[in-house]
């Protein structure tokens, strides 16, 4: 993933390979993200998508290699100063506890507070700019735990935007949501991406891939690797090996589809 | 989400309320004293039977009943964040049993009441090193296997405070049984426990955003920077402390430390930098009232202080569920 301009490079991972137990999920590979690109993550159920992501995350160490954030491993980087640089979208949204909308959207402020600090009124402007985004402006004062699935998904995606983070590393990003937001959503982050952010993700559409990918990485499963540009990636031998499904591709007023057998 | 401000003024409420709660505890009794006699023996240090009864017998008792609702209330709280269960309390893993095997020990080898109360603060650390060591062994330490260790153990302990309620003589049978219902009349060192309530709340209070952090799931904290495996040792650590001093001043109060926390989340909300503060007080003004209730509605009986909490907060709490659909 070629940049002309080391500077701008916001990911770089280093020969990575990951162990999950005995199992290998990936053998070695690099990569390179830099400002203004968008990079996706595909492959089968179990594949190691979450893994991966979570390494490139900082979350975990992987087995072999490196990962750089903005040009230094995460061990040197301060747990919040982290926080400012690169915002995680996790899988899966715990809500035990009732709070309102805005209170959780507030959390994201938590990396640009001190110790002491309490979210002041231009924290509260930033979360509600984030709740306009997602569409849920109109929800800001209602209990998380009374939201839809798709709601709470878009409460987390307006937390992240509150952390407003350079590099955006998103667990699929469309889940729970319907098709109108599943686009919209995607949109927003594309516009991010143009804006100069950086783009992670994990989706399981590769039509929305397709649409938004500059860089797709995909994983089989079986510790195989593919990682180059959308075009070079995407093709239908590639993706029916790694998912073990026949798949095809069509070109439709000028777009491009790929549809299981 | 609370201002600082409006959180301020919630604070100063609860501190009036507790201060109003003292106040009953050390004026109303068999002997009955006015306000102004309290004051002067608290502050004017004034001599005669009036003064040394507020100063030597309902001071430490009230005290003592303040500080373990705190630390009651303030443990609840913890583990329930810790746990992300809001049916977890203090108890739940295991430091009560832990200290109840430690004093029942004790009081079956004929020790005195000082080391009743090491055995039982002794036993409550153990219950808590042992939890941590269970729970930790693969290097996991999920909420599921450290809530099933704790429940375990205190499964565990339980069986042995019976086999010693059944190897016990029938005069010594007495004390046990005040001890595991919890016992404020024998409470006269409250000291030690307030010193740890204290402490306890400088610890935590640093820390409490990022225990609203936490509330996100694990992965989502950490990508915001909070460093969720230390705080998750520190959350175990210092609940535990708290539940053992709690346990060890009064023995085993039940219900404070599950309810008191969720009425106050009802009341002002789930943000830990209010909500800690809130609960401490209100658990202690709750446990006064009661306790003050418990020994004066029925006198000379004595109520369990616990039955009067429970018939306090349950329809408080019942209430308060009904009337929050949201």
């Amino acid at each position: 993933m070629a940049s002309t301009d080391s500077s701008l490079v916001l990911l770089e991972a280093d020969r990575l390979a990951l162990q999950v137990g005995e199992r290998w999920l990936c053998c070695e590979f690099s990569l390179r993200l830099a400002a203004g690109e968008c990079l996706v993550l595909l492959g089968p159920n179990g594949a190691g998508k979450t893994t991966l992501l979570h390494t490139l995350a900082g979350l975990r160490a992987p087995t072999v290699g490196s990962v750089r954030l903005g040009g230094r491993p995460y061990a040197d980087w301060d747990s919040l100063a982290a926080a400012r640089f690169r915002g995680l979208l996790a899988q899966q949204q715990p809500d035990h506890f009732s709070a309102s909308v805005l209170q959780t959207t507030l959390i994201g402020r938590h990396p640009h507070l001190g110790r002491w600090g309490w979210e002041s009124a231009e924290d509260v402007a930033v979360a509600q700019a984030a709740l306009t985004e997602v569409g849920l402006a109109e929800l800001a004062g209602r209990d998380v735990l009374s939201l839809s699935g798709g709601e709470r998904q878009r409460v987390s995606i307006a937390t992240l935007l509150t952390q407003a983070p350079r590099l955006f590393l998103l667990d699929e990003p469309t889940n729970h949501l319907d098709l109108h937001y599943q686009i919209a959503v995607l949109e927003l982050f594309a516009r991010l991406r143009r804006q100069g952010h950086g783009i992670v993700m994990v989706l399981h559409d590769i039509n929305l891939a397709t649409r938004f990918a500059d860089h797709v990485i995909l994983l089989d499963g079986k510790g195989g690797v593919l990682a180059g540009t959308r075009d070079d990636v995407l093709q239908p031998d590639h993706l029916s090996r790694a998912f073990e499904h026949p798949i095809r591709r069509l070109d439709v007023d000028g777009r491009t589809l790929f549809i299981p057998d | 989400m609370p201002g600082r401000t409006s959180s301020g003024y919630v604070i100063a409420g609860l501190v009036l309320a507790g201060a109003c709660a003292l106040a009953w505890a050390l004026a109303a009794g068999d002997l009955p004293i006015g306000l102004g006699e309290v004051f002067d023996a608290l502050f004017r240090g004034a001599e005669g039977m009036a003064a040394d009864v507020v100063r030597e017998l309902r001071l430490p008792r009230a005290v003592a009943v303040f500080v373990c609702g705190g630390l009651l209330a303030l443990a609840g709280a913890l583990m329930q964040v810790l746990l992300r269960n809001p049916l977890a309390d203090p108890y739940v893993l295991g430091v009560s049993g832990g200290a109840a095997v430690g004093a029942l020990a004790a009081m079956l080898a004929g020790a005195s009441s000082w080391a009743v109360d090491g055995a039982a603060f002794g036993g409550a650390l153990a219950a808590m090193l042992v939890v941590f060591g269970l729970a930790h062994g693969d290097g996991s330490w999920t909420q599921t296997r450290l809530l099933l260790t704790g429940v375990i153990v205190a499964a565990g302990c339980g069986a042995a405070v019976t086999l010693m309620l059944s190897l016990a003589t029938d005069t010594r049978l007495q004390s046990m049984l005040f001890w595991l219902m919890g016992d404020a009349s024998g409470a006269s060192r409250p000291w030690p426990a307030l010193a740890v309530l204290g402490a306890g709340l400088v610890v935590v209070l640093p820390f409490a955003r990022d225990l609203n952090v936490l509330a996100r799931g694990e992965a989502t904290a950490t990508a915001l920077g909070v460093r969720v495996q230390r705080l998750r040792y520190l959350l175990y650590v210092l609940a535990s402390l708290l539940t053992a001093a709690a346990v060890t001043l009064v023995g085993s109060v039940g219900f404070v430390g599950l309810i008191v926390p969720h009425v106050v989340r009802f009341a002002i909300g789930n943000d830990q930098r209010l909500l800690l503060p809130a609960a401490l007080l209100a658990g202690g003004t709750l446990l006064t009232f009661a306790d003050t209730a418990a020994r004066t509605v029925m006198a000379p009986v004595q109520l369990p202080v616990g039955v009067l909490t429970a018939l306090i907060g349950v329809p408080v709490f019942l209430f308060l569920l009904s009337r929050n659909p949201r």
